[in-house]
């Protein structure tokens, strides 16, 4: 039904709304060189968060924790499209994979978990609220949907840079907000001001189909969020979150109409996440032999195969690639449990410029 | 000097500062086309053109966020809100994002942005267009809440708010709008955490800000038919107090009447007398008084709003009260 309702308000070619998942064939025609730094981005996401989550266990690290594993390929993926120099980066309290993605180290982000003072935000912020200014990753919001509002008014000042002050780099914006938030009225609000100002901006769902604990179709009239595009005239696609080449390509072309186009682009990518929706969570809602299917179409092992069957990867070198990325979560546990407390004084820092 | 309205003074503020910096601009329902709700923003869609002066749709949690993502990226924005009683749909953007932001950075971002528009009771509004919530945002680290009396505080005040690294929310009052005062030619700033004494005395501190001021004013000459010279502080800064001003005040005259338009209820206001009576305590001669709103939603009956209200007597019959003095 929904497919019928959209391709009836699609007339313009420009506007277009696709709720069919995008596909690419094998690697794509991609080479190693680029290839490699995907997979290990997506290990190394894994392996922090297998990480946290060991140190939550042993209670290094409190309150809310939200892991990403199994949506490693959203956040790499799309990243991986984007030129930080010029473009920007916000998302939500699930955000240990964006900040990776982005390039910050996995020190600060582990001794951030940790409370300690050498964390990207000196211990004040936590899982929640990575931030890494100088990298155009603004974080890290831990009300859902709040950082829609924001993200729109990075893309809005890209623009504003272009109209009133002259610079010609534009740049755009990347909004990662879950399945949950779309119901928020900062979610609508936020959508129809980028079509009205025409901003730079790429709101992504990253689809894993609970919000907390609720089932996508317990509480929403439509379960493709492409859709909902249309309602704000402007286009709207669907893309595989568990194949990193498919959200890539994706990312790359929805970025491409932004830049020239100067639309907003919203994009429903369908994932999956294995754990709970925090660490509190045993996520009894959902059953094991559905997330067995999930991680049957694993995103690490889905690209590892793509390549050893391009024969740019062995099973060693996989190996390696593993062990190396082991190593370096392994210091950045050492890094921050090595870390001093923030000096107490500090509370009132940086409350005030 | 030229005699100036507050609406007036707030627009040479606005204009004087976009002229000044590319980066300040203005967002808000009606701001634009329409000159502004209530005028304050005349003339500056014609002036700057979009997008410095933006028209929005009445969506106030997505164009306030939007500021706030837009100042923590470089620009200065000011936030219109037609009054502060539809900001309560976008106080999330307010309290979670742009008070706390630098902080849960370690100190990465800042977001400098003013919030402004008409707060506190005005006529014949009722109960969802007449309410002084500052109280709401005083009690908020990491924001700034200014106010003033004067054309010429609105017109300083506004200027360095706009110049202020963090967010600051600017208490203006539809019943002041119209109010004049002298305005001088040159630039000028007012900055912000500084009280003024707006009439020096010696038997009693009246201490206030915004829209009340004036009114305090009348106290004071209603009071001196008595033989009482009372000293009136206007606080102009919410946050940062200016403590010392008040304390200073205090320690002179020995007796204090904090006058407050907000509910009495765990409110700005009874902070204050609370400040006082722990500061003072020494020095006191008598308690302190605290004359606020009454604890009830706005009325539309004209009367009845009227006597919700802080008053001339509620004031005079306050400071007696301190004073030891006859009713």
């Amino acid at each position: 039904m929904a497919r019928e309702r959209t391709e009836a308000v699609n007339e313009s070619p420009g506007k277009k709304v696709s709720t069919e998942p995008n596909q690419v064939v094998g690697v794509g025609g991609y080479d190693k060189k680029f290839l490699l730094p995907l997979l290990r981005k997506m290990v190394l996401i894994r392996r922090f968060e297998e990480k946290a989550a060991q140190m939550y266990g042993v209670r290094k690290i409190g309150g809310f924790c939200h892991l990403y594993n199994g949506q490693e390929a959203v956040a790499v993926g799309s990243i991986a499209a984007l030129d930080l120099t010029t473009d920007y980066v916000l998302t939500a309290y699930r955000d240990h994979g964006h900040a990776i993605a982005c390039g910050m180290e996995p020190r600060p982000i582990m001794a951030e978990l940790f409370g300690k003072v050498t964390g990207s935000s000196r211990g004040k912020g936590g899982s929640m609220h990575m931030f890494d200014a100088e990298k155009h990753f603004l974080g890290g919001n831990g009300i859902v949907g709040a950082q829609i509002p924001m993200a729109t008014g990075v893309a809005f000042t890209q623009m504003y840079r272009r109209k009133v002050m002259g610079e010609k780099a534009g740049g755009v914006t990347l909004c990662y907000f879950g399945d949950g938030a779309i119901h928020q009225g900062a979610f609508h609000e936020s959508l129809n001001l980028a079509s009205v100002w025409k901003l730079p901006a790429i709101y992504i769902v990253e689809n894993n189909q609970f919000g907390m604990g609720t089932a996508v179709k317990r509480v929403s009239a439509v379960e493709d969020f492409a859709v909902k595009a249309t309602a704000f005239d402007m286009p709207g696609m669907t893309l595989d979150g568990m194949n990193v080449l498919a959200v890539y390509e994706g990312i790359k072309k929805a970025a491409g109409l932004a830049r020239k186009d100067e639309t907003p682009v919203l994009v429903d990518i369908k994932t999956y996440r294995y754990k709970g929706h925090s660490m509190s969570d045993p996520a009894k809602y959902r059953t094991r032999d559905e997330v067995e299917s999930y991680q049957e179409q694993d995103p690490i092992l889905i690209l590892k195969k793509l390549m050893i069957d391009a024969k740019m990867l062995s099973d060693a070198e996989y190996k390696k690639l593993d062990d190396e990325v082991k190593v370096i979560v392994q210091d950045s546990v050492d890094f921050a449990e090595s870390s001093d407390q923030p000096p107490l004084e500090s509370m009132y820092e940086d409350i005030y410029a | 000097m030229a005699e100036t309205s507050i609406r007036d003074a707030l627009n040479q503020a606005l204009d004087e500062e976009m002229a000044r910096d590319e980066r300040v601009f203005l967002l808000g329902e009606e701001v634009g086309e329409y000159n502004g709700a209530y005028k304050v923003t005349r003339g500056l869609l014609d002036k700057y053109g979009a997008p410095r002066v933006l028209d929005t749709p009445i969506a106030e949690l997505g164009f306030t966020g939007l500021a706030v993502g837009a100042a923590t990226v470089g620009l200065r924005p000011v936030v219109e809100w037609m009054t502060f009683n539809f900001a309560l749909l976008a106080i999330d953007q307010v309290i979670n994002n742009a008070a706390k932001l630098r902080h849960m950075s370690g100190g990465q971002l800042n977001v400098p942005i003013v919030f402004r528009g008409p707060n506190g009771p005005a006529e014949y509004l009722s109960s969802q267009h007449s309410q002084a919530l500052q109280s709401l945002f005083v009690h908020v680290p990491g924001l700034k809440v200014v106010s003033f009396s004067t054309p010429y505080d609105a017109k300083g005040i506004l200027k360095s708010a706009i110049r202020d690294d963090n967010p600051v929310v600017l208490l203006e009052s539809e019943m002041a709008y119209s109010w004049t005062g002298e305005v001088p030619e040159e630039e000028y700033l007012v900055p912000l955490g500084k009280a003024d004494i707006k009439r020096p005395g010696s038997d009693i501190t009246l201490i206030s800000y915004s829209k009340p001021v004036r009114m305090v004013l009348q106290v004071a000459d209603e009071l001196a038919k008595s033989g009482v010279d009372a000293e009136v502080i206007d606080l102009r800064s919410l946050r940062p107090l200016d403590e010392d001003a008040i304390y200073e005040s205090v320690r002179k005259t020995n007796r204090a009447v904090v006058i407050d338009e907000s509910w009495p209820v765990a409110s700005f206001g009874s902070h204050v007398a609370w400040l006082i009576s722990r500061n003072c305590f020494d020095t006191l001669d008598a308690q302190v008084e605290l004359v606020s709103s009454e604890d009830v939603p706005m009325p539309y009956n004209h009367r009845m709003e009227l006597q919700v209200q802080p008053t001339v007597d509620k004031v005079v019959a306050a400071a007696k009260r301190v004073l030891y003095m006859e009713q």
